[in-house]
């Protein structure tokens, strides 16, 4: 069979090669190779839709294990399960995004694009590594390329915003390494294959000492906490994205954070299941705090990016919260949560950008009247807002839904607290439209051109995906549905709380 | 034959979907607008669903009453663990009735927006948002379950949302649409939560469903589950009545109905008249089993309902806006049909809801064909002495007006009527309440009547300049509407009149209703016929005087109302500041949370950003401190020691003389220190 993850992880890499290769000078040539190099990701990514067997549950498209350090037994191993196919659907479309979305970038843009391709090789690779080893790799590549992304095309304060979240990641991912080698040195037979680990774990594990086994949980969780990011580990992410060039603050935004929660689902859950139940509670309550007090410090934001950046950190509190339940709602609601803040909050990314690149600001109470002077873009943002509101119908409702269904069942205490993020997120999305774009129009700006096509082009699969998740949420609950099915009965069932 | 009529009813929803659609793609070019071509889309888009409805209807009342329910399945929507729910439409009394009255009177709306928005630029725009609102709508009627009716429930706040902010350069009615969405939200977070207590209750009974159907033979399991000190029933019927009390605007989360006014009438007479507001009445009438398990729940709606009717009344006197009358009358009304589900007489409710919704749209498309001809003049104090000018609009006006005020034989009597009866079996000073309101709502309603259309006028010069009648396409929906103000009632008559009157069949619609709804094991004791007649004609006693005065009181006798504003003003201020509630809110709820918000921003900033900074800066003084200990001591201490060895190299290079001799002295000498320590 054909090897779609290699594939997909390391053809980009080619084509950052083939950048590097290039002349200098011929700018078009390259974003052409880089647009060339993420289409075939896309076919793959299709090709993977359409082959990928909805009744499993077990690991698909595998390929390995091949001895790659033998003498520490550290293999390749790639395959995707429920929980990954959607996030390497994800990541193949955003990737293409971004590059569309990169286009009017100029300075060094031979670099930008080499780094580029080489982040998406970087994410394919840990949304399919099946060796703990092998996911650190990929990890720790993805951290070099955004951290010049960010340094070098981001906005003013760019230096201490890519060293915030250099040093930030870097933390986490020294934690991950202690947790990763204490697995090796304790498992049976040393190994790194994630697949083993979660049977040995099964038995409560190589570690035989409780507190050691929660030590470890809490390395690793925190570890994939600073990139959900949950609250208090979350404050690199405003300035990243305020920061981050377009293209950029859309992949941070729709991809990297989703692996902390695929992190934590992927490694924390089946690694340490009885570890994972016992702090589920915390897990519960950080999701409550990230949805309420994220949508709480957005309603304060004056600038329309920060504003987004805390939604985010609003949404992702639906996954902690669905993942905290155990049940199979709850965990079907986390991923498709995660699939659908991937979307919905690249739209909004990508229309910041518009904006910004005609007003070179992102002042929310610096325009007014947008909707008068440019209506299509307006048309669009409605939409967008109201996906990010949870509107019915649209694909944001049926994840939230489903992560309230989840986590009421065991703690339905946070969980009330948590549904007032449905009005708070309605008040400061509505808010900011109105300041925005209602009202009486902004003379200074009256002449902008309404949004072209190249931006239309870069929205539209997006707003294609929302509404059929929306109307017709089964088509992806398919995918991971066997899955997360499978390992809410591996995590067994918590005593129900009660209110 | 049958099974094609309900295999076309996808249509009925389908087609305002696909209107939406083709005139939004419409607008969205930004193509030359073409009139005609918008509106036959939009009003095909109504009417068809409207006759599909009406066949659908015409075979359902020919079926036996135990076979009045079809269930029509699309597709699953989600399956996950134990939470099942389909596309799928429930087709019963209820919903039919429903779907009549938001396809008919939609389609007359409709049509009646031709005339009305002839010179709105964003004509494809207004049509997109119109028939997407019924999109909404119908799903919210005929869906089968709670996520689906819950999808509708969002879908008509949306388009309010939309429809209210029409004229968005206008940042105040931009920001109506905003606070009728954000209110409305507040309701949806109760209704949430009554879901999901409801529906993992019932999956730990082993009965999770969210179908309507199910849900009947379901809800039954929770007899006798407390929670607390309250029963489990209770407490969710309790939150899924706040979610209505948002979306029917009733006490507390009303306010945001009389702001909504800001969008083009039309849309006022559609939504917030005659089909979105009344949704949280469907919604208890749709779950009526489970509301008529909880009587306490009950009482609880039918105080909110009664007194919502009177609360808001009052204000209806004070108000000089012609639109803002009618939407705190609106705000009553609904309160009486809140009442009547209360006290479990929910044909009753759903008949109030049908005779309001023929004459409070008749109402405000006809306040819409005023300010129209006005050239948007909305002061009834500048109006006066219309009627010469606007005669059918007066005559449908005045029609429609004493079916509101509970005259005899217009509809509006046979349905509060009811109402109030039942309301009297049940306590009888809920029906003083009620009574007391439709005292005042006759004489606020005459009040408007008589100085929009009565009197001297009071038009200015330039308004009297461009005077005139609305066109047909306005008229003949107003004539409509009219008809049914009318005579609408007779789908109701009480059995006790329909006897007296040697009627065959009377209240046509209660027997029609009743497969639909579940009502309370206890039926309440109903007191007799006589007393029955009495009320009744107590009441229209009250009615007509009401109506009198009102007429009285604001043509001949205008300085006793003056006066009484003078002699109380401190009561006029407040009743005409809406008991100041809009203001307690924003000091309480929104001022509260702003300074929360920003306090919590600046926390974020200072204190938790401030740790990672602060710890960034404390390792920066480590790392500086240790540079210099590294550069002191340990380079020091390497020096030290290179130093040090320099050192010994200096000295014991002078041994290293390289001349042989001095070797032989030395070793000599080493023999000889041995040899004395070990021998001496």
């Amino acid at each position: 069979m054909f090897p779609y993850l290699s594939f997909m992880t390391f053809f980009p890499l080619a084509g950052a090669l083939l950048i590097a290769l290039t002349p200098k000078g011929k700018d078009n040539l390259v974003r052409w190779i880089a647009l060339l190099t993420t289409l075939p990701l896309l076919v793959a990514a299709v090709k993977i839709f359409c082959l990928f067997d909805r009744s499993l549950s077990t690991m698909q498209f595998v390929e390995g294990p091949y001895p790659w350090i033998s003498t520490f037994n550290i293999e390749y191993f790639m395959g995707i399960d429920g929980l990954s196919v959607s996030m390497i659907l994800l990541t193949a479309l955003v990737s293409t995004v971004a590059v569309l979305a990169s286009w009017g970038i100029q300075k060094s843009v031979k670099s930008y694009f080499a780094l580029l391709l080489l982040l998406f090789s970087g994410m394919f690779g840990v949304f399919s590594a099946l060796d703990f080893f092998l996911f650190y790799v990929f990890w720790e590549v993805m951290l070099l390329p955004m951290y010049f992304l960010i340094g070098i095309w981001g906005g003013p304060r760019r230096e201490y915003a890519a060293i915030k979240f250099f040093l930030y990641t870097l933390l986490g991912s020294v934690l991950m390494l202690l947790v990763m080698l204490s697995f090796y040195f304790y498992s049976e037979g040393h190994t790194f294959n994630l697949l083993l680990l979660a049977d040995q774990a099964k038995q409560l594990g190589p570690f035989t000492s409780t507190a050691f086994r929660h030590a470890c949980w809490l390395g690793l969780f925190i570890c994939f906490a600073i990139k959900v990011p949950v609250f208090p580990f979350h404050t690199w992410l405003p300035d990243a994205h305020v920061e981050a060039p377009t293209a950029i603050s859309v992949i941070l935004a729709a991809v990297l954070l989703k692996m902390g929660v695929y992190g934590i689902m992927r490694i924390c859950f089946p690694l340490f299941p009885d570890a994972s139940i016992y702090f589920s509670g915390m897990i519960a309550a950080l999701g409550m705090i990230n949805i309420v007090y994220g949508a709480l410090c957005a309603m304060a934001q004056k600038d329309f990016k920060k504003l987004i950046a805390y939604s985010s950190v609003s949404h992702m509190g639906f996954c902690l919260l669905g993942m905290s339940s155990m049940t199979a709602e709850g965990f079907n609601g986390t991923v498709l949560q995660m699939f659908n803040h991937g979307t919905i909050t690249a739209m909004l990314f990508l229309l910041v950008g518009v904006v910004y690149d005609r007003a070179h600001h992102r002042e929310i109470n610096g325009f007014g009247g947008m909707a008068t002077i440019m209506p299509r873009y307006s048309a669009i943002t409605t939409f967008a807002f109201f996906a990010a509101l949870g509107l019915p119908g649209l694909s944001g409702f049926v994840s939230e839904v489903l992560c309230f269904m989840g986590g009421f069942k065991n703690y339905p205490i946070y969980t009330i607290i948590s549904v007032s993020g449905v009005v708070l997120t309605a008040a400061y999305m509505l808010w900011a439209f109105q300041r925005v774009f209602l009202g009486a129009v902004n003379e200074k700006y009256k002449d902008f051109d309404d949004i072209n096509m190249r931006e239309v082009v870069t929205l539209v699969p997006f707003m294609i995906i929302v509404l059929i998740a929306g109307v017709y949420p089964k088509i992806a609950l398919d995918l991971f549905n066997s899955t997360m099915t499978a390992l809410s009965h591996a995590m067994g069932t918590l005593p129900v709380a009660g209110l | 034959m049958a099974e094609k009529l309900f295999s076309l009813i996808y249509l009925v929803p389908l087609l305002p979907l696909l209107g939406a659609f083709v005139n939004g793609a419409y607008a969205f070019s930004g193509a030359k607008l073409v009139r005609p071509f918008v509106h036959t889309i939009a009003l095909a888009a109504i009417f068809i669903p409207f006759l599909i409805t009406v066949g659908a209807f015409l075979h359902v009342t020919s079926l036996p009453e135990e076979s009045r329910q079809v269930v029509v399945t699309f597709f699953p929507w989600l399956d996950v663990g134990s939470f099942k729910a389909n596309v799928e439409f429930l087709i019963d009394p209820l919903s039919l009735t429903l779907m009549l009255v938001i396809t008919g009177i939609g389609s007359l709306i409709h049509l009646y927006s031709v005339g009305y928005m002839s010179h709105e630029p964003s004509y494809a725009r207004y049509f997109t948002y119109l028939n997407l609102f019924c999109f909404a709508m119908l799903i919210l009627v005929m869906g089968s379950n709670v996520p689906m009716m819950f999808i509708g429930w969002e879908g008509v706040g949306l388009c309010s949302y939309l429809l209210i902010g029409f004229w968005f350069t206008d940042s105040a009615k931009a920001a109506a649409g905003m606070k009728a969405f954000v209110v409305n939200r507040v309701g949806d977070f109760a209704f949430i939560v009554g879901f999901l207590l409801l529906y993992w209750t019932l999956q730990s009974k082993g009965h999770a469903t969210v179908q309507f159907v199910e849900l009947r033979n379901a809800v039954t399991h929770l007899d006798g589950v407390m929670l607390g000190s309250f029963s489990l029933v209770t407490i969710v019927c309790v939150l899924m009545f706040i979610g209505a009390t948002g979306k029917s605007a009733q006490i507390p989360l009303y306010v945001w109905l009389p702001d909504a006014m800001a969008g083009p009438t039309p849309v006022s007479a559609l939504i917030h008249a005659a089909t979105m507001v009344t949704a949280g009445v469907y919604m208890i009438g749709r779950m009526s089993y489970l509301f008529s398990m909880s009587p306490a729940a009950l009482n609880i709606i039918a105080t909110v309902g009664f007194v919502t009717a009177l609360f808001a009344a009052i204000i209806g006197f004070t108000q000089n806006d012609i639109k803002k009358v009618l939407a705190y009358s609106t705000v009553s009304q609904l309160g009486y049909m809140f009442g009547a589900m209360g006290v479990a007489a929910y044909t009753a409710g759903v008949f109030h809801l049908l005779t309001h919704a023929f004459f409070k749209a008749c109402l405000f498309l006809g306040s819409g064909s005023v300010i129209h001809a006005m050239s948007g003049e909305q002061d009834i104090q500048k109006m006066g002495a219309l009627r010469k000018h606007l005669p059918i609009t007066h005559a449908t006006f005045f029609l429609s007006t004493l079916a509101i005020a509970g005259i005899f034989p217009f509809s509006g009597f046979f349905s509060k009527d009811e109402i109030l009866w039942h309301a009297f079996n049940h306590s009888k000073l809920l029906w003083l309440i009620g009574v007391t309101a439709a005292a005042g709502t006759a004489v606020y309603m005459l009040r408007m009547v008589t100085l929009t259309f009565y009197g001297e006028s009071r038009v200015s010069e330039e308004a009297m300049h461009h005077l005139h009648e609305s066109p047909l396409s306005m008229t003949i929906p107003l004539m409509v509407l009219a008809f049914l103000a009318v005579f609408g009632g007779f789908l109701g008559v009480p059995e006790s009149l329909g006897h007296f009157f040697g009627l065959h069949e009377s209240n046509l619609l209660e027997h029609w209703l009743e497969p639909s709804l579940v009502f309370p094991k206890e039926a309440l004791p109903m007191a007799s016929h006589a007393t029955e007649y009495f009320l009744m004609v107590f009441s229209l006693g009250i009615a007509i005087s009401g109506c009198l005065i009102g007429f009285v009181l604001y043509t001949k006798r205008k300085d006793i109302p003056e006066s009484l504003a003078q002699k109380y003003p401190k009561v006029y201020e407040f009743i005409y500041n809406k008991y100041y509630v809009d203001e307690f809110y924003k000091a309480v709820f929104v001022n509260n949370l702003l300074r929360l918000n920003d306090f919590l921003a600046l926390f974020d900033q200072k204190v938790i950003d401030g740790i990672v900074n602060g710890t960034a800066y404390v390792t920066k003084i480590v790392a500086y401190v240790s540079g210099w200990v590294d550069r002191t001591f340990v380079d020091g201490l390497v020096n030290l020691t290179a130093s040090v060895t320099s050192f010994g190299g200096i000295i014991a290079r002078r041994f290293q003389t390289g001349r042989i001799q001095t070797y032989l002295y030395l070793a000599l000498g080493a023999i000889l220190v041995i040899v004395f320590y070990r021998f001496g």
